[in-house]
């Protein structure tokens, strides 16, 4: 059972349970699919700006607890932000899933800490970063639906 | 040359010995996550018993070299070989001639095969391809590509909520325009039985050609492609304890005759010119190139091994289990089984409420359990019963009751974890 704690973390499950902006976005600047279609895992993620700065993100769809509670923890952290840091944000989540990070940063990395168990579940790597890629592609205007398996 | 002659298990009692069978599936003694592994997977492929992997590897080590070409003993061996596996496929399936099996790389190449040879010949514009609601994608698409090519229409029957079609629905659908039904023997994604006999019957009073998609019907009925009355009946080796890549496609001798060769190349003429080639005769003529030499041979172990075990204290075993698997598994709240036919074979799909299936399958991972979570290559059948994926157990000869005991206990845990 503590394995899959380290997966499930109550913070997780809760995002799971009461996703934050969790709701399509009429006036959104970017909207983008991400979907993997093998599993299943399918999103809108929405993205309103304001200059530089990412003034609000939501997301509607449905998938894995995993995929959801990242999709959530995600809108939270990366709004106000900018593109830079957004995209700094997505390189530590990145190297953070994949089993990259660094050990010890758990600070500076906040709230997004909580998914590191990821990197213990190989096959789940690609749900916890369904919801970044494609705000990423989103924040390059790309138009294609993004995929991560 | 050994070519193993099936394992020697003689169900004298008509009760299976569980035991016994798991002492030759090596695999069944690994442990997952440090618990031993308990594999629900076997509608995905089966695992493989020890004289199926010695056959393929004796074929390597004492037989290797091509068959149906040159005067050498080796070839002349490793031909009849390959050959009499045919004849072991021929009594396996009830058909009434050798040259009515051709071997394929699976089901999906089998019904691709009739796709493109019996359809592009036979089928055209303005007429209708029947197929059902719960085929797997390989009896989809390969449809669907005919359509596209010749301008026919593809019409499905309905599946209805217990996950079962009824025949008063088939019958309706099929008219002087159908031209083909294709449908599954047993459902991948649900385990549903169709009663394929009397599907068939009608379809023939219609004068409509059947093909069966066998692919979970042959290792868990006893199969006689003549008393069904089947024009087709297609499966893989791999779903029935044999080889990955390799399989058979059966096919009336009339309707295969009147059939173009799918591929061209070696081994599928008789001579060939530059003005003019002459096509092999059944069964060489849709087995272009070398074929998958080994698999055959390792095929040919599957059915003997298959054949050396009691047809009814099999489908018997796995029925009971089936029902027990059922049974427990709905005494926990929150779950929902997905495909309720009076008629299942041994796969058990199901929800578990509030929680996506993947997380179901991490966590049953964790317990080493293997099933497969996802939409089971049927998407139709997930958007017919509004989901996206489902949790499914599936079972083969070598499961146990206390194996199914473990599958619910890890079920439960899954709602510990998420609360």
């Amino acid at each position: 059972m503590s394995d899959l704690r380290t997966l499930y973390q109550e913070v997780i499950l809760d995002h799971n349970k009461s996703p934050r902006n969790f709701r399509a976005m009429e006036d959104a600047d970017m909207t983008l699919e991400g979907y993997n279609p093998l599993c299943g895992d399918h999103y809108m993620v929405y993205v309103k700006m304001d200059d530089d700065v990412l003034a609000d993100v939501s997301f509607t769809g449905s998938g894995c607890a995993i995929s959801k509670a990242s999709a959530s923890v995600m809108s939270t952290i990366v709004k106000n932000k900018t593109r830079q840091e957004a995209g700094k944000l997505f390189d530590q989540f990145h190297d953070l899933v994949t089993g990259k990070s660094a050990p010890g940063n758990k600070e500076e990395l906040g709230r997004i800490a909580v998914f590191a168990g990821v990197s213990e579940f190989p096959a789940r790597v690609k749900c916890a970063s369904l919801a970044w890629h494609t705000l990423k592609a989103a924040l390059e205007k790309q138009a294609n639906p993004v995929t991560t398996e | 040359m050994t070519v193993h002659a099936g394992h020697e298990i003689v169900e004298s009692a008509r009760v299976l010995d569980v035991a016994r069978l798991r002492k030759d599936f090596p695999i069944l003694e690994r442990t997952i996550h440090g618990k031993p592994l308990v594999y629900l997977d076997n509608a995905a492929t089966t695992q493989k018993p020890l004289s199926v992997v010695e056959a393929e590897k004796s074929f390597y080590l004492t037989l290797n070299s091509n068959i149906h070409r040159g005067v050498h003993s080796l070839s002349e061996e490793a031909t009849a070989a390959y050959e009499m596996v045919r004849e072991t496929v021929r009594n396996f399936i009830g058909a009434a001639k050798t040259q009515e099996i051709i071997f394929v790389k699976g089901t999906t190449e089998g019904i691709n095969l009739v796709a493109h040879s019996y359809g592009l010949k036979n089928i055209r514009n303005g007429d209708e391809i029947l197929i059902t609601g719960l085929e797997h994608h390989s009896n989809i698409v390969p449809w669907q590509i005919l359509c596209e090519r010749t301008g026919a229409v593809l019409k499905v029957i309905p599946l209805q909520d217990d996950g079962s079609i009824s025949i008063d629905d088939a019958t309706r659908l099929m008219s002087g325009r159908t031209k083909l039904l294709a449908i599954a023997h047993i459902s991948n994604a649900l385990g549903t039985v169709n009663p394929v006999k009397s599907i068939i019957r009608t379809a023939h009073e219609h004068n409509i050609p059947v093909l069966i998609d066998g692919a979970q019907a042959v290792a868990h009925r006893k199969v006689d492609v003549k008393d069904l009355d089947a024009d087709f009946y297609v499966f893989s080796g791999h779903k029935m304890y044999g080889p990955t890549g390799i399989g058979v496609l059966y096919g009336k001798e009339d309707l295969l005759e009147g059939m173009p060769p799918y591929q061209g190349g070696g081994d599928m003429i008789k001579s060939v010119s530059f003005e003019k080639t002459v096509y092999n005769d059944l069964p060489y003529k849709f087995e272009a190139g070398t074929p998958n030499i080994a698999g055959v041979i390792g095929l040919g172990a599957a059915v003997n091994y298959l054949q050396g075990i009691d047809a009814s204290a099999l489908e018997a075993h796995e029925t009971e289990l089936l029902e027990f698997a059922t049974t427990s598994l709905e005494q926990i709240d929150g779950i929902r089984i997905i495909g309720t036919a009076r008629e299942k074979a041994g796969v058990l799909s199901f929800i578990t409420k509030n929680v996506h299936p993947h997380d179901v399958g991490t966590i049953m991972d964790r317990d080493g359990i293997a099933v497969r979570t996802g939409h089971h290559c049927a998407q139709p059948v997930m958007d017919r019963f509004r989901i996206p994926a489902t949790v499914r157990a599936s079972l083969g000869m070598y499961n146990t009751k206390q194996e199914i005991d473990r599958m619910v206990e890890s079920v439960r845990k899954v709602f510990e974890v998420f609360g």
